[in-house]
């Protein structure tokens, strides 16, 4: 099969439209969920369907797309679907946040501020941040509708009552200029304090689910806490074991069969791009300690 | 010459056309009041080619549109027709509205979406002379202080933007540029 049997981007353009429509919704109405009819698409659903689908409806033949997969550009899932919208849309890809117009990503925000030129697009498992404690779409709609998010501060509370701390690590509930409680997606809330004030626009697909929301550029977003325990983005207490970073957001991996452990950067890009600069960590070649 | 007229003035790369132009779009209501530049339609006259982008790439036979008096003439019917497939429905049951900002009055007969679907709303498509020259001043999601823009009107755009988060979008066309107003703006005189 060439190249040309396939649509721009995958897609045909009553899809595109349509998926079209429903970001320029979510952009008027940040954090709230648009619904909109996802079509199957040729990976499955675990692998990001809904980000892909925005992916597709976004991109024009100038643009660079970069795909993460938690932090990292060399997954598998990460690689297909670069190299699906380098055969379909015909974009260039890259590896460097710096150099993406189009950034598809699944559970990380990149660790490098982003810019204006630039589109984040999430990979997003449940949008419903309301879920867990009402499972009928009605019930969670009308309390969307009624701003009726009392029980969602409950469920949080009841966190500090038993663990001392609020124990959500990801998809940490924010609330979007004031009105709509959304679900970042299952990045670590130690991405959150990125997702509000940030100059790129944010774009969230969720396939199964079939529910498109956005953040403007700059949009107010608030993660979810109490006076008495205010949000803590936390992150742990050690410097990248490889570029020395003490202000990024670290994987734990085991080396050996004995537990030995490394921390290292989740956003590889990051990480590459600071060894490549000269910044060494513990387990430099060096061995010159940060 | 009327034939051609109708016949002629789409994108003459769809796809891609279309992508970009709907990135015009999506940066305008992402950054409201920023002017976008949009091209590739061609379409009758009085309808201008930044509209004429903006139907193109959103609207189809799933869209229902209102054409207001400004702008209802049989070639761009005809056009819309053509190009679009999009039914021409009365102002109540619009997605989409095209006209000048006299002939969309009133703007209370759009759609302004239901507590529980504030998406089931209207796009305004409000052709003007020229769009470069502030009159208001814009805060919000998508600016990072304020922004100076053109707006054909104030009070409508505050009541408008006092529903949020019902209420109607726009999109202001001159020529090929385009702005946004998205409901979730907040409007000041300049
Ligand atoms: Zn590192």
């Amino acid at each position: 099969m060439t190249d040309q049997a396939y649509n721009f981007a995958y897609l045909d353009e009553a899809t595109k439209r349509m998926i079209r429509r429903a970001l320029l919704k979510g952009l008027a109405i940040p954090g709230y969920q648009v619904p909109f009819a996802s079509r199957e698409m040729p990976m499955p659903y675990g692998w990001g369907t809904g980000g892909v689908q925005v992916t597709a409806a976004c991109l024009t033949p100038e643009d660079t797309l970069k795909v993460i997969d938690q932090g990292a550009d060399d997954t598998t899932n990460a690689v297909s679907i670069r190299k699906f919208f380098e055969r379909t849309a015909q974009v260039q890809t890259s590896e460097t946040t710096a150099e993406a117009t189009v950034i598809q990503t699944r559970h990380r925000i990149p660790e490098v501020a982003l810019t204006e030129g630039q589109i984040l697009v999430y990979q997003v498992p449940i949008p419903e941040p309301l879920r867990f404690l009402e499972p009928r779409e009605s019930e969670t709609r009308r309390m969307h509708a009624l701003e009726e998010y009392g029980l969602m501060h409950v469920k949080l509370y009841e966190d500090i009552a038993r663990h001392g701390a609020i124990a959500t690590s990801y998809a940490y509930p924010v609330k979007v200029e004031g009105r709509y409680v959304m679900d970042p997606s299952p990045i670590p809330k130690f991405d959150n304090p990125k997702l509000g004030g940030n100059a790129a626009i944010q774009l969230f697909g969720a396939g199964r689910e079939q529910r498109i929301y956005a953040l403007p550029p700059y949009t107010d977003v608030v993660s979810l806490d109490f006076e008495d325990h205010p949000f803590d983005p936390s992150k742990a207490d050690h410097a990248c074991d490889l570029c020395g970073s003490e202000v990024s957001y670290l994987d734990e991996v085991i080396t050996d069969d004995k537990g030995s452990r490394i921390f290292v950067c989740s956003d590889t890009s990051y990480c590459t791009t600071r060894q490549d600069e000269g910044h060494t960590g513990r387990l430099s070649p060096e061995g010159e300690a940060a | 010459m009327f034939e051609a007229e109708v016949l002629s003035g789409g994108f003459s790369n769809p796809a891609q056309d279309s992508a970009r132009a709907f990135r015009a779009c999506l940066d305008a209501m992402a950054r409201p009041g920023r002017i976008q530049q949009i091209a590739g339609a061609v379409p009758p006259a009085p309808l201008s080619p930044a509209a004429g982008a903006i139907l193109l790439t959103l609207a189809d036979a799933t869209t229902p549109i209102f054409i207001a008096k400004s702008h209802d003439t049989e070639a761009v019917r005809r056009w819309i027709a053509f190009h679009c497939s999009a039914p021409v429905v009365a102002a109540s049951d619009a997605d989409f509205a095209i006209g000048t900002w006299d002939a969309l009055q009133p703007v209370s007969q759009f759609a302004i979406g239901t507590a529980e679907y504030p998406d089931r709303s209207a796009t305004l498509i409000v052709e003007c002379e020229d769009i470069s020259a502030p009159t208001a001043t814009l805060s919000g999601p998508g600016i990072e202080t304020t922004q100076t823009a053109y707006l054909p009107n104030l009070d409508a755009f505050v009541a408008n933007s006092a529903q949020f988060p019902l209420g109607f979008d726009c999109y202001f066309t001159a020529g090929n540029q385009l702005s946004a107003l998205p409901r979730s703006t907040k409007v000041e005189a300049l």
